[in-house]
């Protein structure tokens, strides 16, 4: 690729996606310590998509997000420490305690939600798209998926009707090739080209795990959706590195296919480029890496200082009061 | 207040137009509402009025019909959404269920889902199993989501118009059978608070308890059973969740003897909450078990005999009645 990004860009997202790393690499260790209820699910792997897509969407503009959604959250400008107190049902978590990892959500911040349904999110992104669409305003959205959604009906249903209204949606397919044990050669047929053709949505294809590429493609995606010419659809390929949950045993792969991905990691990849453009010396590298690593202890520690949620919160927050 | 005679179809459209005129956010999307006016005609003029920018036929997909009224809701719209058949409502439940009735909580508070689902429901029509079912407790057995179904048009108006300024998601459940029924609608606006039941009649010897076309079965129900010498005090309940415990429970101590009247099935159906309420709030003033009036445990059959046998009769409701009074 001759197109590069510029030097400071390209720095601010490299930290960015440490961020990601470490906050999912702090999640292993809770997770292990019993810290956190139910299961979660990890972006490691995925932090190019994020911080190439996410990280340029304006303030006032939408995410949709899934169930592997932390990077999504931090991308677009979430807080490690709300997210962590949330991830650890702490009252001072984004959700009070009450959604836990697969349901983070910050209207302020612009996510609509993460989501615990394989594909719930993508009626939702319709209808921030048609919201933004008739209140006249620029706003995009953008929703992730991954392949387990693509053979959702909703997946189809919101396609069709973003695309017959025109509305200013990013579909943004994040192709981690495997839902739960399955890998996408054994659940989709056709492939997202064909798919995307077959609604007029315009496409575009890239390396998931090279940043810039990421970065250049949904710059052009997001001009394209603001513009008002309709949605777009982003495919990303990438490969899910850990397990559907932390601690799947992952019998349905080998660790020499794992291992492949591995070193085509997102994070090493930027890195290698950013010390041969001369722009990071391979020793500031480990410092942002170190920096971020006691950004993300400090918001441990605060989640795990925080306090319970008080059992009176249970009977609130179901309805919103009439007239409030 | 000048009392004017519309059916319960022109009195959902009324709703829908003056909240429409009242705030730009209000706008309705589903399948055929548009030039088409909606399957019940329960839309008819507003697409002329409004322009298919605010009354949009969607295509036939549910499921992102009623979510794309969340994503509306949650950042700045105030949309209506009509599910044609409350029994299509089976294509929409994660929207409804999974997402708009648990983002309020699920986010801690952050969000508020001025949402309205309108449908239409109940058999009678010889529409068979898949266009005449109640499912009312389906949505009823859920947190996060209110249920109200008027039977008259006043009510159809009223309860309507406090569901689109409601800030949360409301099923707004209609009858088939109802559109054609016309009753007084002042030309004055009113609204119909949500939660609260309607006492129709006042009456000592039994509280009939009823919801939506059940209440016109319980009304020439009223007549034998007045000409016989009970008399009969006949709730509407008007809104389903949240159930008007109050008001029922008022009637149960003067009445003692209670009859509930709902199209539902017998196994699971909202009679059985309502029993089941009427249990835990009122069981000292009952001087007999609750009967349930209710549809049998089988699908809605075509024919029009086996259909009026399935779903509650005039003839079942003075048999209930008789039997909590022979109790």
């Amino acid at each position: 690729m001759t197109k590069q990004a510029d030097p400071k860009l390209l720095v601010d997202r490299y930290r960015l996606m440490w961020v990601i790393r470490l906050h999912e690499e702090a999640l292993k260790v809770l997770f292990t310590q019993g810290k956190i209820g139910g299961t979660t699910h990890l972006y490691i792997g995925q932090e190019a998509i994020a911080a190439g897509v996410i990280a340029q969407l304006r303030e006032d503009d939408y995410i949709v997000s899934t169930h592997r959604g932390h990077g999504h959250m931090l991308a677009k400008g979430g807080e490690l420490r709300p997210m962590l107190a949330e991830i650890l049902g702490k009252f001072t978590g984004y959700c009070k305690g009450k959604g836990g990892s697969m349901h983070i959500a910050s209207l302020e911040v612009g996510n609509l939600g993460a989501n615990g349904i394989v594909s719930g999110g993508l009626p939702i992104s319709v209808g921030s798209g048609l919201s933004a669409k008739m209140r006249g305003t620029d706003q995009v959205t953008v929703v992730s998926f991954s392949d387990g959604a693509t053979n959702e009906g909703n997946t189809h249903e919101a396609m069709n009707l973003a695309a017959l209204w025109k509305l200013p949606v990013i579909f943004l397919f994040e192709n981690n090739h495997y839902a739960v044990s399955t890998e996408v050669s054994r659940s989709m047929a056709g492939g997202m080209k064909n798919r995307a053709a077959a609604y007029h949505i315009p496409i575009q294809q890239v390396d998931g795990n090279d940043f810039e590429a990421v970065h250049f493609a949904a710059e052009e995606a997001i001009d394209y959706v603001r513009s008002g010419s309709g949605p777009y659809l982003l495919e990303c390929e990438t490969y899910r590195i850990e397990g559907h949950y932390y601690g799947d045993p992952m019998v349905y792969r080998s660790k020499e296919e794992v291992d492949a991905w591995r070193k085509k990691g997102p994070i090493c990849r930027l890195e290698q480029a950013l010390v041969e453009r001369g722009i990071l010396r391979e020793a500031e590298c480990r410092e942002i890496e170190a920096e971020v690593r006691k950004e993300v202890e400090d918001a441990v520690a605060y989640a795990e200082n925080s306090p319970e949620p008080p059992i009176e919160s249970i009977f609130e927050d179901v309805f919103t009061e009439e007239g409030a | 207040m000048s009392e004017r005679i519309l059916t319960y179809r022109q009195a959902v459209a009324e709703a829908m137009a003056e909240e429409m005129r009242r705030d730009s956010a209000v706008f309705l999307m589903g399948e055929d509402v548009g030039k088409h006016g909606g399957a019940f005609a329960a839309s008819k003029g507003l697409f002329e009025e409004f322009g298919a920018e605010r009354v949009r036929d969607t295509p036939i997909s549910e499921s992102v019909i009623a979510g794309a009224g969340l994503g509306a809701a949650l950042t700045g719209m105030r949309p209506i959404v009509e599910i044609m058949y409350m029994d299509f409502m089976a294509m929409a439940m994660d929207s409804i269920v999974n997402q708009a009735a648990k983002v309020k909580y699920m986010y801690g508070g952050h969000a508020r889902v001025p949402l309205t689902i309108r449908t239409a429901f109940g058999a009678g029509r010889g529409n068979a199993a898949q266009h005449s079912q109640s499912l009312e407790t389906w949505f009823t057995l859920i947190p996060g989501l209110i249920v109200v179904t008027p039977s008259t048009p006043y009510d159809a108006k009223g309860l309507l118009k406090s569901a689109i300024r409601s800030d949360n998601t409301v099923i707004v459940i209609e009858n088939k059978l109802l559109y054609g029924v016309r009753g007084p609608v002042p030309e004055e606006e009113y609204l119909v608070p949500i939660g609260k039941a309607a006492v129709r009649r006042e009456g000592s010897d039994v509280t009939l308890l009823a919801t939506s076309r059940m209440c016109n079965f319980c009304e020439e129900a009223i007549q034998t059973l007045t000409r016989e010498g009970i008399d009969v005090e006949f709730i509407d309940l008007r809104t389903l969740k949240p159930f008007d415990v109050e008001t029922v429970a008022a009637s149960v101590a003067k009445t003692h003897r209670v009859v509930v009247v709902n199209e539902g099935h017998r196994t699971g159906g909202y009679s059985n909450e309502v029993a089941a309420k009427i249990m835990d709030e009122c069981f000292d003033d009952l001087d007999a078990p609750v009967i349930r009036v209710a549809a049998e445990d089988v699908p809605i059959p075509y024919n029009a005999t086996l259909e009026a046998e399935v779903i509650p009769a005039v003839k079942d409701i003075i048999a209930g009645v008789k039997q909590v009074i022979d109790e």
